[in-house]
């Protein structure tokens, strides 16, 4: 082509802006940060000599611990954004066209006000002699007297969710603010609509008379909906927990404002090392860290898309020639 | 048929959920006692509203001044990096668009990354960039960072409106004597102009909201108001202040949304007619 447009110097002269600012202050501070763990600190707060010794410390027995914490943390925040987040696309892809346009728009309307803002109102809410702590207490007292007459497996998996608390509930210990279960809470909260959006965008393109067909073959509503409307959904659901999963193994300001010494985030160490402790060679290490924890399922996500990928391919092309074959066979 | 009442309680108390601590802001702005942050008294009675906060902010109250410091720092910041962002997310996304050899796709990845990586990675990381190179943390480095998160955003805004672009009224402006630089200003802008206004504002609500990434690159003593409020104790003697002034970016934000729908469904129609 002679268009000058598609010459080579356009070329550089539209790529070179972006391509060129987010190389220089995205991806050469990506490897300066790698750089950074092979080298030790230095006690005035700079970068000290090359050397293994910052991942050699990474095993003392406090950062597994944060790490582990973290995963778990975020793992409790997914579970619930996403079962809650399932019925409400669910119920908004059943809507007639206006109010799907309304109901969408107005979970999304929450975002124009400042994000710390909403954080600290929820702190003021969530002050021990609030409302909301009663509740909490309530909550507490009543799924623990509930939760007593289960058998210990499931006890402790309703623990393990956060559902239940494992030690035993008094008004003094069991404050929601600075604990675990307000960041649960607030997080849930701050992500629940991204965890909506995908799976709603995905609910949206679901052909419902496959329920109902369901229905009339004697399938009851419960095990219809896990059976075709789960799987009908499935894209969008593991594109809303990357999208809750991803932000939440990065959360620093919920634990900050609302976890107090309880919870501790490998955010909050990043920052407390790189801010506080002057320790830059720890906070990289952590950051490593951090960003193998968003790549690995991320990765998990993109092999899981392609063999579905592949696999639909393979379906369809297994059909359509034993289609083709009995075409033939009826035609001669 | 019977529709699953259940969904639609659980989508009634995520709405619910969702707007109680707006509610809350906004009220929040009116409340007489500042320190207790609550309507009622010691004895329980109801203790009305108060304008008095809006009357701070207003006048310019010498107390609420380092507060009115870190808003006019967001304001500005947002400003310049929306700009700035444009300017570079908009080269960016005709470039993904128009070419796909192996230097775009270094580009895209380049693009696409920071999309996915939680903000505290490129806070630090960003961090760790003004240190190995000696950079006094403060007004730049803030501008620089925010900049840098917004790019990704437009680029991939500005890329899914060029989608749509017919790339032949390019070339029918080239074949009728248009240079690059008239085609660009003349037939390309106009019509990327609505993708260019939604990624800007998309920016500008991300630059003026974020904390993450400002905490790390903003260096001691200067705030964006973000940064103000997480630092801030539940007994601030202002507090509610910061509930009026958030008030207030609500009432902007909903007022610069609307203006921009009206502006680009208005040349939708527009390119559409012509």
């Amino acid at each position: 082509m002679n268009n000058p447009l598609h010459s080579k110097k356009a070329e550089w002269f539209v790529t070179v802006p972006g391509f060129v600012w987010l190389a220089l202050f995205f991806a050469v501070p990506a490897v300066i940060v790698l750089a950074f763990t092979f080298h030790g600190h230095d006690a005035s707060g700079g970068v000290g000599e090359w050397s293994l010794s910052t991942w050699k410390e990474l095993v003392d027995p406090d950062y597994p611990a944060i790490v582990w914490n973290t995963i778990r943390i975020s793992f409790k925040i997914t579970v619930w954004s996403i079962l809650l987040a399932i019925p409400c696309a669910y119920a908004i892809a059943r809507m007639n066209k206006k109010w799907r346009a309304i109901v969408a728009g107005s979970i999304m309307l929450p975002f124009w006000t400042s994000f710390v803002v909403r954080v600290f109102a929820w702190k003021t809410m969530l002050h021990p002699d609030g409302w909301l702590q009663s509740c909490y207490l309530a909550w507490l007292k009543t799924s623990e007297w509930l939760f007593s007459w289960l058998p210990s497996a499931m006890q402790n998996f309703f623990i393990k969710i956060g559902m239940a608390s494992a030690e035993p509930v008094s008004s003094a210990t069991s404050t929601i603010l600075d604990s675990e279960a307000a960041v649960v809470l607030v997080s849930v909260y701050s992500f629940i609509p991204f965890a909506i959006m995908p799976i709603y965008t995905a609910a949206e393109k679901f052909d419902f008379s496959l329920l109902e067909a369901a229905r009339d073959l004697g399938a009851k509503n419960f095990y219809a909906f896990c059976r075709i409307f789960l799987p009908g959904v499935r894209q969008g659901v593991v594109s809303a927990i990357l999208l809750v999963f991803i932000p939440a193994i990065g959360s620093y300001v919920i634990p900050q404002m609302l976890g107090g010494t309880d919870c501790i985030l490998i955010g909050n160490k990043i920052f407390m090392r790189a801010i506080q402790n002057r320790n830059i060679p720890h906070a990289s290490a952590l950051a490593t860290l951090m960003a193998v924890s968003v790549l690995l399922p991320l990765g998990l996500a993109i092999w899981w898309k392609s063999r579905q990928d592949a696999r639909g391919k393979r379906r369809i092309e297994e059909r359509s020639a034993r289609f083709a074959a009995s075409g033939r066979g009826s035609h001669a | 048929m019977k529709r699953s009442m259940f969904s639609v309680v659980v989508l009634i108390s995520v709405l619910a959920f969702l707007y109680v601590p707006i509610i809350l802001v906004i009220a929040y702005g009116f409340i007489p006692n500042g320190i207790t942050m609550s309507f009622f008294d010691s004895q329980g009675n109801f203790t009305g509203f108060t304008l008095k906060w809006y009357e701070k902010i207003f006048s310019g109250d010498y107390s609420v001044k380092s507060l009115m410091q870190s808003f006019w720092l967001s304001l500005t910041v947002a400003g310049i990096s929306t700009l700035v962002s444009c300017v570079l997310g908009t080269t960016s996304a005709l470039a993904l668009h128009r070419w796909r050899d192996r230097l775009q796709t270094i580009h895209h990845a380049l693009v696409y990354t920071p999309l996915i990586m939680p903000d505290i990675l490129i806070g630090i990381s960003l961090l760790m960039l003004f240190v190995a190179v000696r950079i006094e943390c403060g007004f730049w480095t803030i501008l620089i960072a925010h900049v840098t998160f917004c790019v990704s955003y437009v680029a991939m805004t500005v890329l899914a409106r060029l989608q749509d672009f017919d790339d032949r009224i390019t070339e029918a402006a080239f074949d009728l004597g248009a240079g690059p630089w008239y085609s660009f200003f003349h037939v390309e802008l106009p019509v990327l102009l609505p993708g260019i206004i939604t990624g800007g504002l998309l920016a500008f609500t991300l630059s003026i909201d974020d904390v993450v990434i400002t905490s790390f690159v903003n260096g001691a003593g200067t705030n964006t108001f973000p940064t103000y409020v997480s630092s801030m104790t539940k007994h601030s003697r202002n507090l509610p202040c910061v509930f009026v002034l958030s008030t207030l970016m609500l009432i902007f934000t909903c007022v610069m949304v609307g203006i921009s729908k009206i502006i680009t469904g208005r040349m939708q129609v527009t390119t559409q007619h012509k």
